[in-house]
């Protein structure tokens, strides 16, 4: 009896494995993370024999797990150090512009860059400095170490610290949760996740959009990276492949910018 | 027959033992994780320095000590008061009957997720907080709030075992002395259960420091040392919980030293609460 069950249990369970030979491992950040997990699924249908896993970790996460080799690919939503950029190679998958969000009842249609570090950096601090309404500014941070935080002290903070007294949440959807509460609040998020509920302000007078970004009018965009230690093996380049071919299609679809070919891949 | 008694007696010992290793083994692992950071950017520093910005060279976690000391002490004085009322009542004045459903009813609180009340407490509480009282929300008030209903179920239940321990003579002689109910209760009893009482709150006290997943939701997490209860704070498990995802390096390092002031704070606790608990016994 207990062999009848083993041996069933073994043809179900060799059913699924036989197929699958070839394992493909990524991590890393948790913004590039759910796009990986979609091209996974797409690319899974069509390879039946390559078993795509996708884990999240944030980047830096990611970037470590890559140069340590427990991931095949590692999944970076922000610019490699230089220190890492001498052992691993980046492969621009897509971009991602970064909105800078506040509460729909917020007058404030935009700001300069200017603007955005000093309330990023607790130098004004309150709304009717940057004609708005006399109310507190919240300023609402992703936590040190996130990609989307780095990109956007690289792009918007030329070095100002950050304020300390901000708020911070552990992920684009909780800032978002958080602005969309507060009307005095301002954050910012992947502009694909950006809803009715929160309002994108424009910077420099550049509203973000994928149009916006794709004619070079908004320039807060940050880049999602598989990195690569060396030349990786088969069924990770055939991956790669698919990702940089017809999986550009799907990345537009979900609404980032799909990697012009060939820019910015060395 | 002997030689089997042996064996599960071997192995049991080896069992007891390797559970034991494995605290071992946690502590060895987080010490030799955080203390060369501790080492390297100075003890003082690490411990009194107020700026936390660990991808540009900053390591002080005070912000953090500070916080996690607010929130806690928040906590007990919320939640202490009500869950000592709700242990006298249960022991002294509910009858049979209301005590079989109220007690297992407030027990139930203990099993629910903490993301629950995290959840609850963002958006009920912070909203409150926030058009009422003023601040951003997010705040030393909100965390305590939400940790006071946590540790509620703990300090209760342990407090009803030891009101429940005091021998009845206790209450015989009192009332027959003449005492009020009420007397008999806050001058006779409750004195006569303290220790056991204190081993509960110190109990509950474990449970706020190491709650991590509800404070981050409704704490804020600013890295600043939070002056008035409607400051954001962050405490030392919310650090570690944000941020180790993305940290490497040093920041990796740095976290797993906020993992040994963690792990003292907690083992003082603990032993605090034997002690306590322990002289409550030997009397």
């Amino acid at each position: 009896m207990t062999g009848v069950v083993l041996l069933t249990l073994t043809a179900l369970g060799g059913c699924r494995r036989e197929a699958r030979v070839h394992t493909v491992t990524l991590a890393g950040s948790t913004s590039v993370q759910p796009f990986a997990e979609l091209l996974a699924e797409v690319f899974m249908s069509r390879h039946p024999e390559i078993s795509v896993n996708v884990q999240g970790g944030g980047s830096s996460a990611g970037i470590e797990a890559a140069l340590s080799g427990a991931a095949d690919i590692g999944m970076s939503s922000r610019h490699l150090l230089p220190a890492e950029q001498a052992q691993l190679r980046p492969v621009l998958i897509a971009q991602d512009a970064v909105a800078v969000v506040v509460h729909p009842s917020n007058p404030v249609r935009g700001l300069t860059r200017d603007q955005a570090r000093d309330i990023f950096a607790g130098r004004i601090r309150n709304w009717s400095q940057v004609g708005g309404p006399p109310s507190a500014i919240h300023v609402i941070l992703r936590e040190e170490g996130s990609g989307t935080r780095a990109s956007f002290e690289e792009m918007i903070m030329e070095g100002s610290d950050p304020d300390p007294r901000a708020l911070v949440q552990d992920s684009n959807g909780a800032v978002r949760e958080t602005v969309a509460h507060d009307p005095g609040a301002i954050g910012y998020i992947s502009l694909g996740l950006v809803d009715e509920r929160v309002r994108p302000v424009s910077i420099d007078g550049m509203t973000p959009s994928v149009p916006a970004v794709l004619e070079g009018r908004y320039q807060l965009v940050r880049p999602f990276l598989f990195v690569l230690k060396g030349e990786p093996r088969e069924p990770a380049l055939l991956f790669l492949d698919f990702v940089l071919g017809p999986g550009q299609a799907i990345l537009r679809e979900e609404g980032l910018i799909p990697a012009a070919k060939g820019s910015g891949n060395p | 027959m002997k030689g089997r008694e042996w064996l599960i007696h071997r192995l049991l010992v080896v069992v007891a033992f390797s559970s034991l290793s494995l605290l071992g083994l946690i502590a060895v692992f987080i010490f030799a994780g955080g203390i060369p950071i501790m080492a390297q950017v100075g003890l003082g520093e690490f411990l009194a320095g107020t700026r936390w910005a660990p991808t540009r060279g900053h390591f002080g976690i005070l912000p953090m000590i500070v916080g996690s000391l607010w929130v806690t002490a928040g906590a007990l004085v919320l939640g202490v008061p009500v869950a000592l009322a709700c242990a006298m009542y249960l022991s002294e004045v509910a009858s049979e009957g209301v005590g079989r459903v109220v007690k297992p009813a407030l027990e139930l609180l203990a099993g629910i997720p903490s993301v629950v009340y995290g959840f609850l407490g963002l958006v009920l509480l912070v909203p409150l907080i926030r058009q009422f009282l003023g601040g951003p929300g997010f705040s030393v008030l909100a965390a305590a709030c939400v940790l006071a209903v946590m540790i509620l179920p703990t300090v209760t239940s342990v407090s009803y075992d030891a009101l429940r321990a005091v021998p009845p003579t206790y209450r015989e002689g009192s009332l027959a002395l003449g005492a009020t109910r009420w007397q008999t209760i806050s001058m006779s009893v409750l004195p006569a259960a303290r220790s056991g009482i204190l081993a509960g709150v110190i109990l509950g006290m474990g449970r706020a420091v190491g709650e991590t997943m509800a404070v981050i939701m409704v704490a804020g997490n600013a890295t600043l040392v939070p002056v008035s209860p409607l400051d954001p704070v962050r405490t030392l498990t919310s650090n570690i919980a944000l941020e180790l995802g993305y940290a490497a390096g040093k920041h990796r390092e740095a976290l797993f030293a906020t993992g040994v002031v963690l792990f003292l704070i907690i083992m003082v606790l603990n032993l605090v609460a034997g002690a306590v608990a322990g002289r409550g016994k030997s009397r």
